[in-house]
């Protein structure tokens, strides 16, 4: 288990360095996309249309954050991550189009998603669910918005992060999947928790 | 007391609840902190304890998801205000919507509509209790949508009785795994009918983490299953880890003899819940949180 630094753009030598249960920080550019925000890019890529920002080596966040405007500037106030698996029907294709190095959620994503990453070159950073005031904390500023007519949570928020994290590494670019593994030995446990509670067979 | 003054004393609430995580659950995930052997589980509990002060020292929303708008209201049914609290309540959400700020949550389900200010049909929701004399126990219960998509009804059979139920909550908790951003407090509610046990299940969630039943025989089956949720290792955000659970709560209601309903209630580690209690003369006093 190491802990490392990533700078925007990173490139697919660094990311295929790390290994599941690493510590990862960025800084630099991440912008948030959800379900309507995916679906939208991966629309506009097959009638290659660009998106509003250059996306490869950037981090994408499954997140839909509060935010105000101050004195005509953006102000983020919590921004914690959302559930990735929503995310699964998307993310393979999302990652071969755009060449994202870092997808961060929460609750991990399944098989598409990490043999889509094993092949680009990416890894899923698992953020601390509900933890918006420590990931605005290392929010800088808001570079831009696009996509508004989606709603706030929607729209694709182009955010300049310094020390963005702790993210940990749940799958990496080898496939390995930590909430698979974990899962497994959840399985194993089965039996044992049952009997906790005095349940005999299964 | 004025409707104004009441209407400010719910935006506190609801800017205390989503704000200041109350004690009892921050000294729980503190404990679980003390006692994980896991390290990655560790960074989970170090970053949430992180992001608590800093909502608390900040008076920031500790979590982006705001939730649904929930109270859960016990009052006398001398208490002058009474026929006004629902449009006392629903004013104090489009406020409090915007100065502390709350993100907009609320859709409509058939038209995909969010008009923005986290209010619409049946929301905010109110529980009633309507008890003797004048006084006012509000409780706000901002409930996030992580955890509310794991909870679950069981129409469980009389023969499959309490094993089943115990079956029941370990499976359900085992599905849901990641997802209700663990370490969860497991709220469970017996008997009634399938929306009582519901119902109780949800109301559970408002008992401080610690608190035991006080039946003795409902209490030692709180302890056990929270042990057997906290021996499956999926640990905080279903990383891996000791601490699955911060505590299990049972509420019972008399079943039908061919029925055995089981509710299960999930609530994520922000546990976002502020009380006080109002009279009819407008004395105000905060139950859940200390306020200067």
């Amino acid at each position: 288990m190491a802990t490392y630094e990533l700078e925007t753009p990173i490139s697919e030598e660094d990311i295929r360095k790390l290994r599941v249960n690493d510590i990862v920080f960025i800084s630099g550019t991440v912008f948030t996309a959800r379900d309507e925000a995916h679906e939208r890019a991966l629309k506009w890529f097959e009638s290659n249309k660009p998106l509003p920002i250059q996306p490869n080596g950037l981090a994408v966040f499954h997140c839909g954050p509060i935010v105000r405007k101050k004195d005509e500037q953006w102000e983020l106030v919590a921004a914690g991550p959302t559930t990735s698996t929503r995310m699964e029907m998307f993310e393979d294709k999302f990652l071969e189009a755009f060449q994202v190095r870092v997808v961060i959620g929460k609750g991990g994503m399944g098989a598409k998603t990490a043999a889509a990453m094993k092949k680009v070159g990416a890894v899923y950073g698992a953020f601390t669910g509900g933890a918006a005031v420590l990931a605005a904390n290392t929010v800088r500023r808001i570079k831009d918005v696009a996509w508004l007519d989606l709603g706030m949570p929607e729209a694709m928020w182009i955010m300049e992060v310094e020390h963005f994290g702790p993210l940990i590494v749940a799958i990496d670019a080898t496939g390995e999947n930590l909430f698979e593994r974990v899962k497994e030995n959840v399985e194993h446990s089965r039996q044992k928790v049952y009997q906790l509670v005095g349940l005999q067979d299964s | 007391m004025h409707a104004t003054e009441l209407e400010d004393v719910v935006v506190n609430l609801l800017r205390l609840a989503v704000t200041n995580l109350p004690s009892d659950v921050s000294d729980a995930l503190e404990e679980a902190l003390h006692k994980e052997r896991n390290s990655t589980a560790k960074s989970q509990l170090e970053a949430i304890l992180e992001n608590v002060t800093l909502a608390r020292q900040r008076s920031i929303p500790m979590c982006q998801d705001t939730g649904i708008q929930i109270f859960y209201i016990s009052v006398g049914s001398d208490f002058s205000l009474l026929s006004e609290i629902p449009r006392i309540l629903t004013n104090a959400v489009r406020k409090g919507t915007q100065t502390i700020p709350l993100r907009p949550n609320t859709v409509n389900p058939i038209l995909h509509e969010n008009p923005g200010d986290n209010t619409g049909l049946n929301v905010p929701w109110i529980n009633w209790r309507i008890t003797e004399g004048s006084d006012l126990h509000i409780t706000a219960f901002p409930k996030g949508g992580g955890s509310e998509n794991v909870c679950k009804l069981g129409m469980l059979t009389p023969g499959q009785g309490l094993d089943g139920m115990k079956r029941f909550v370990i499976d359900s908790m085992i599905e849901a795994g990641a997802k209700p951003c663990p370490p969860t407090i497991v709220g469970i509610g017996l008997g009634g009918g399938a929306d009582i046990c519901m119902k109780l299940a949800k109301e559970q969630l408002l008992r401080p983490v610690g608190h035991r039943h006080s039946d003795s025989q409902i209490s030692k089956m709180e302890e056990e299953i929270k042990e057997a949720l906290n021996e499956t290792g999926i640990g905080p955000m279903g990383l891996g880890g000791d601490t699955t659970v911060l505590d299990v709560h049972i509420g019972v209601a008399m079943r039908h003899p061919a029925s055995f309903p089981v509710g299960l209630a999930v609530q994520c580690w922000a546990a976002r819940r502020a009380s006080a209690t109002i009279t009819n003369e407008g004395q105000v006093e905060y139950t859940s949180h200390k306020v200067e």
